[in-house]
Formats: C-alpha cells, sequence, structure tokens
C-alpha cells in the first residue's frame, strides 16, 4: 500500500499521499508501561483488541498489568522487564520485539521523569539523570524502533513529551528542557521517516493526575488520565496530528505562551 | 544512584521534603505524604480535614504506608460513596485505594473474578456483561470499588434471596500491619474474612478479592411497577413477589405518612440478548445548587408529580439494568443538589413485626416535613449475616434523605432514633455520620467481638464517634 520513494515524477504527490490514509493499528509496543498515563492508554488499546508489548522496570507490576489487559480484551500481552534509562539494555528490548512481537506497527513511548527542580538546580546528579531518563535514552531507543519501521514502511511513532518543554520557566526548566529535547527529536525524525510513510506523534500533555504529580499545587485541578489517553489511542489510530496537545485547550495556552517576548517572560515568577 | 525511570515507580516527592530523600527511596517504598486536600463523604457532611491523602498505585506500596504510619491513624477509602464519616479519618491520614484498579484474572468455568480493592462494580460491568456476567448483588450506585462493597458489606434489591455482596466473596487478601499479607477466607482465617466483610476497612487494607459472578444473559430486565397506596399493600405485594422476582424495592412519598403511597419495583433479568444495548451517559450537576430549591413545596411537588407519572405508566416492560439499578447514577455529582451544606441519609432495619414503631416512624418523618425525594423501602430476606458488623436483617428497610439543616435536622434523626431503638432495629453506618454510642450499641450488640479484628493501625471518624476508641 505504501511506496518508497522512485524517482519517477509525482513521486513526491504519490508519497505525500500515502502518509495520510488511516489505517488500523494492531500491534503495539508500550515503552514505560507502567507509566500513570500508559495504563489508561493501554485499557483503551485492549478494549479494542490491540495486541500489546509492554516494557517496564518491575516484572512483578508488568505481570498485574498483563493478566488484566487479558482480562479486558486483549487478544496478546507480551511483558518485557527492563530499564529503559539505561542504554545498554535497549538491543535486548529490540532484538526481543522483532522476535516474538514480528510485524509490530505502532511504538509508544511513555516513560519520563520529573524531580524537584530545586534539586536539578543544586545536585548535578539529579540534572544528569532526568536529561538521561527523559531525553538521552528516549532519542536512542527510538532510534531503534525508527530504522525498524522505517525499512518496513509501516506504522507509527508516538512519544509523550510535555507542554514543560515549549518554553523555559524557572520553576521547571531542566524537565522542561529535556521534554523539549525530547519535542524536537521527533520533529526532525517525523521529516525523516515521513518518506517512508511512517508517521510520529509529538505528544504534549498538560498536567495529568498521574503519581509523577501527586503532591504539585492544583493537582486536584489536573486532567483526567483517562481523557488524556482517549486523545492518545484516537493519535495512534489517525497516525495524525503531528503534535497532540491534551487536552486541547493546551494548544492554546501554550501558543500564547510562546508569543509572549523573552524580555518580558524572563520577569514573570512562572 | 539510581534512575526513576517510569514515572509510577518513582513517586513524585513534593517540594517540602528533605533532598536526599528523593534519591534513597526504595522501589516500592510508599507513597510521600502529600499536602492537604479537602476528601468528602457523599453527604458532603461532616466536613472533615485530614492530614495526608496516601494514593498508593500498586499494591507493594502498601506494607511502606503501614509501617510508617502511627497507631490508628490510616483508613482506606475507595470512591467516597459512604454517605457519613465511616470512610473519613477527621485530622488523620486516608489511603485512597481508586488507582489499585487491576483486574488480576478470571475463571470463566467457575464466574469467579479476582480484583485488587479499587476496581469499580462500573468497571467490571463494563467488562464482564458483554461476556454474559454480571454482579452477584449491586447497590444502588455503579461508583463503588469492591473494596467498599466488601467493607460496608453492601446489599441490593435482591437481598431476599442472594443476601449482601460479601456472601459472595470467597477469599481477600488483607495488608496488615501487623501480620503482612493475610489470605482469608473459609478454610483460611475464617474469622478475619468475618470481620472483614462489613468491617468498614478497619481491619487493613484489602489488596485484592476473589468474587462470584453471576450468568446472565444480557443486560435486559424484565421490570415492573405496581402503585400502592398503604403499607399493607405494600406487604402483601412484598410477600407475593419476593418468590418470583430477583428484585424487588418500593419508592414511597414520604409526605404520606402510614399511608404510604408509593411505586412497587420488581424485576427479572431477561432472556432477552438479542436487542441491541446503547449505554447512557448522562449530564453532571457541575456545581452546588442554592440550600433553598429542595423544600417541603417544590419535594413535595416532585413527589406528587413522579408518583402520578410512575403510576400512569405503563406496568411492564423490557428495561435497561442501568436506569434499573442505578436511576441515580445518570445525573453524575447528584449529591450537589443539596448544597454547601451537605445532606444526611437515614437508613434504618425494623423488624416486621414491629410494624406499629414503623407506621410512627413514617408519620413522624410526613409531619416534620423535612423527607426529600429520595425515600425506599425494601424487604430484607432471612439470610444469615455474611459479616459481623453486616447491617442487613430480617425487616423492613426505609431510607430517607435530609438536607443538612443544623440541629433541627439531628433532632429529628434523634427521634428516629428513639423509635427504631424501641423496636430494637439498626442504623446502617455506611449512610450514617451522627449516631449515637448508644444507638450503635443496639444496632451491633456484639460489636465488642469485631474490636480484637481491627488492625492497630486503622481507625476511621465513625469508629470513634461509637466507640469511644482514641
Amino acid at each position: 500500500m505504501r511506496n518508497s520513494v522512485r524517482s519517477d515524477s509525482g513521486d513526491f504527490v504519490r508519497t505525500w499521499l500515502a502518509a495520510s490514509p488511516p489505517r488500523k493499528r494492531k500491534k503495539v509496543i508500550v515503552l514505560g508501561a507502567t507509566s500513570g498515563i500508559a495504563m489508561e492508554v493501554q485499557r483503551q488499546l485492549a478494549d479494542r483488541a490491540c495486541e500489546l508489548l509492554l516494557v517496564a522496570r518491575s516484572p512483578q507490576h508488568l505481570a498485574s498489568l498483563q493478566a488484566d489487559l487479558l482480562v479486558r480484551g486483549a487478544p496478546q500481552v507480551l511483558i518485557f522487564p527492563a530499564d529503559l534509562s539505561s542504554i545498554p539494555e535497549h538491543k535486548g528490548v529490540f532484538e526481543f520485539a522483532r522476535r516474538e512481537f514480528a510485524d509490530f506497527d505502532t511504538v509508544l513511548l511513555a516513560y519520563g521523569s520529573m524531580h524537584d527542580q530545586k534539586d536539578s538546580e543544586t545536585l548535578i546528579e539529579v540534572l544528569l539523570e532526568e536529561l538521561q531518563v527523559d531525553f538521552v535514552s528516549a532519542a536512542a531507543i527510538l532510534s531503534l524502533f525508527a530504522a525498524e519501521l522505517e525499512h518496513r514502511h509501516v506504522g507509527c511513532i508516538a512519544a509523550i513529551t510535555s507542554v514543560a518543554g515549549d518554553r523555559g520557566r524557572r520553576s521547571n526548566y531542566v524537565y522542561g528542557s529535556a521534554k523539549g529535547g525530547l519535542s524536537l527529536f521527533l520533529q526532525g525524525l517525523r521529516s525523516r521517516l515521513h518518506p517512508a510513510g511512517v508517521s510520529v506523534i509529538t505528544v504534549k500533555p498538560g498536567p495529568v493526575q498521574t503519581p509523577m504529580t501527586d503532591g504539585m499545587p492544583n493537582a486536584s485541578h489536573f486532567a483526567d488520565p483517562q481523557e488524556v489517553a482517549r486523545d492518545i489511542v484516537r493519535g495512534l489510530e489517525r497516525g495524525s496530528p503531528d503534535v497532540l496537545y491534551t487536552p486541547r485547550i493546551w494548544r492554546y495556552i501554550m501558543l500564547a505562551v510562546k508569543w509572549v517576548p523573552e524580555i518580558i517572560f524572563k520577569r514573570l515568577p512562572l | 544512584m539510581r534512575f526513576s525511570m517510569s514515572s509510577t515507580q518513582s513517586p513524585f516527592n513534593p517540594p517540602q521534603r528533605q533532598p536526599q530523600s528523593a534519591m534513597s527511596l526504595p522501589q516500592g517504598s510508599p507513597v510521600p505524604r502529600l499536602p492537604k486536600e479537602r476528601v468528602f463523604s457523599w453527604g458532603r457532611y461532616p466536613k472533615t480535614e485530614h492530614r495526608h491523602i496516601y494514593k498508593p498505585a500498586w499494591n507493594d506500596w502498601i506494607p511502606g504506608i503501614l509501617e510508617a504510619a502511627e497507631q490508628g491513624s490510616l483508613l482506606p477509602f475507595g470512591m467516597g460513596r459512604s454517605y457519613g464519616d465511616s470512610c473519613l479519618n477527621a485530622g488523620r491520614d486516608l489511603v485512597q485505594c481508586h488507582r489499585l484498579n487491576r483486574i488480576l484474572g478470571f475463571d470463566e468455568s467457575t464466574g469467579i473474578v479476582r480484583c485488587e480493592s479499587g476496581v469499580s462494580l462500573s468497571d467490571v460491568i463494563d467488562v464482564f456483561l458483554p461476556k454474559g456476567w454480571f454482579l452477584p448483588v449491586t447497590p444502588g450506585t455503579r461508583f463503588v470499588t469492591v473494596g467498599g462493597a466488601i467493607a460496608n458489606d453492601v446489599h441490593g434489591k435482591n437481598h431476599h434471596c442472594a443476601g449482601t455482596f460479601g456472601a459472595h466473596v470467597h477469599q481477600v487478601a488483607l495488608h496488615r500491619s501487623d501480620n503482612g499479607l493475610m489470605f482469608c477466607s473459609s478454610r483460611e482465617n475464617p474469622e478475619m474474612l468475618r470481620a472483614t466483610i462489613g468491617g468498614l476497612g478497619l481491619t487493613g487494607i484489602i489488596a485484592w478479592a476473589d468474587v462470584q459472578l453471576k450468568r446472565v444473559a444480557g443486560p435486559w430486565i424484565n421490570a415492573q411497577s405496581i402503585p400502592f397506596e398503604s403499607l399493607k399493600t405494600f406487604l402483601d405485594l412484598s410477600h407475593e413477589s419476593n418468590d418470583l422476582f430477583e428484585y424487588t424495592v418500593a419508592w414511597i412519598d414520604c409526605f404520606s405518612g402510614r399511608n404510604a403511597r408509593g411505586i412497587f419495583f420488581r424485576g427479572n433479568h431477561s432472556p432477552e440478548c438479542q436487542k441491541k444495548f446503547h449505554p447512557k451517559r448522562g449530564p453532571k450537576l457541575p456545581f452546588e445548587l442554592p440550600g433553598w430549591i429542595l423544600n417541603r413545596y417544590s419535594v413535595r411537588a416532585f413527589n406528587t408529580t413522579y408518583y402520578t407519572v410512575q403510576a400512569a405508566r405503563k406496568r411492564s416492560g423490557l428495561v435497561a439494568y442501568d436506569s434499573f439499578f442505578y436511576p441515580l447514577d445518570s445525573i453524575r455529582q447528584w449529591n450537589l443538589l443539596y448544597g454547601r451544606r451537605g445532606f444526611l441519609q437515614y437508613q434504618c432495619v425494623v423488624p416486621e413485626k414491629s410494624l406499629a414503631a414503623f407506621e410512627k416512624l413514617l408519620d413522624r418523618i410526613a409531619h416534620s416535613g423535612m423527607g426529600t425525594f429520595l425515600a425506599v423501602l425494601k424487604q430484607f430476606g432471612s439470610a444469615k449475616p455474611a459479616g459481623m458488623l453486616s447491617f442487613p436483617r430480617p425487616g423492613l428497610t426505609i431510607t430517607f434523605d435530609f438536607a443538612m439543616r443544623g440541629e433541627q435536622t439531628l433532632t429529628l434523626m434523634r427521634s428516629l432514633d428513639e423509635i427504631v431503638q424501641e423496636s430494637s432495629g439498626a442504623i446502617y453506618p455506611a449512610k450514617d455520620a451522627r449516631m449515637s454510642a448508644a444507638m450503635f450499641e443496639t444496632s451491633f450488640p456484639d460489636w465488642r467481638d469485631f474490636v480484637p479484628y481491627v488492625d492497630p493501625k486503622m481507625s476511621s471518624s465513625f469508629w470513634r464517634r461509637v466507640t469511644g476508641a482514641l
């Protein structure tokens, strides 16, 4: 269905069109399957009878997720315990996916960590860890899967970054810069994979009620993870939009935030 | 130094903590204490403050929470559908279990489902009704957790033939602060199982439970509604229906006194499975309505209209399970209807031989003019109670809502207590926010037998009020 780039005339139009028709995706790999948002996404995918490969650190947690998703209607759920922040483990994850979960067509990267900003300012280890988890390791593992999907000319890659990555703020710029870096990485990847017909979705959620945000001020007003998951699943099914803000209001909020001139922005206590 | 890769495995640390603790939290350690957050019960009365709300995402975080807690400081919390203070722990901590919502297994051949304590009944229905299974017993709302249904040993319209929810629980795994994870079933620790069923969350935190589901053909109920105009007619209807119908309940107009008029609802699961079913999602009450909206005139008008409309309607037909079991769930957050001060629910059971007391009760409420549109009457069956503190027992049970209007509401409810006490009836703890220690003693004369099973680190506002526990 999807053509590779050939050098006759009109191929540009052909590849342009080839990327657009939505196609039902069936085999999904979730990297960071025990994150609050990922767990909701997985339930909704199970409901749609998708096959799943879950990767996360804790074997016990993965086992209980596997049981849950099988009861909820997923025809197959594979689990693979791995610490994705450690790059040497990526090869094992990738090989397992190729061997046991061949023909996967969707990859969702959902892991991340957020430390207290004050700690990342004072402790260099915390800063490096945050960048390692949220950006370096994410870029590394996505590159592996991107090459495979590019080669096969199918699929969709989605990664959860954050609205915090749209502009550096004093209260959260370490997390923000890691997520912002990942957003830029995805932007380039999208352009690279476009001719191969692989779509890349940058998911930018606003604050969501998950264990990661517990204890933040106003946490009870944060978005419901189910709602965020609904948007992501819809995005995975359609392979669009390129940049998915969820809840949608954040597209407009961030548009406004990005427009504030730096000379003013640097004075704002945000 | 370890990486916190997945957010759920690395609990976010609130700003006030010490810098070092972030890195030293081992996996499976308790969630850090969260800053103050208001948590209400469904009646939104009493309005209490809690110290901390734990929100564990995994069962293996709970031992850490238990270990770190002081004596009598914790209480598990589900979806907050208890009306009064039995799900509150004023000035102390709550362990909110809504994230423990995984179904751990299902045996197709027996219909036994194993689920974590925070799985909601709504979720169980959504997953299993399409497979032809339904809850053995369901309360009037689907938005309660399995843990909460066990802890309050909830009953439903089929109490006369199926007993309470707890009667269908085969096994429970209980996190205890003194004993670790404890398995309770009819073979292993049967007394702890009996204490946990109806134990108001005081015996520990349920990790998971095995619940027996029942086979049904589909989502449809063959329902009938029959108007009645006296308590005698109600009793005749109830006696006649209990053998033939799985579900029976009645709504009464609480302004009609002892000549209770109302509508008797009864039904059975229908063998119909072809007809298409579309779940409905109703509106949501977005904010608290002003308190004066529900007054004796508006409620009286509502009740008369409801009775007239129901009495004139078609008497029998096929009804979807959700409108048969959960009419109130169609308006989300309907509790905000009662305004800022909230409301109290009064549910008591009176032995059938004390019919005079029951009539007195109805008269008292009718004269007070404070009743509202929700008044539900049901005849309990004679099933053996599943738990030590189970509320259902043979007799007539009635439920009223009262908008909270301060002392006059409390006075009325105390006067109702006297009537119930005379007839050695009982009050339902899950609905209560104010009963006296003496009333509790009448309701549960054997409550002291339950005390040894209380986890030393658990307590609740309700428990301290009715037993004087510290």
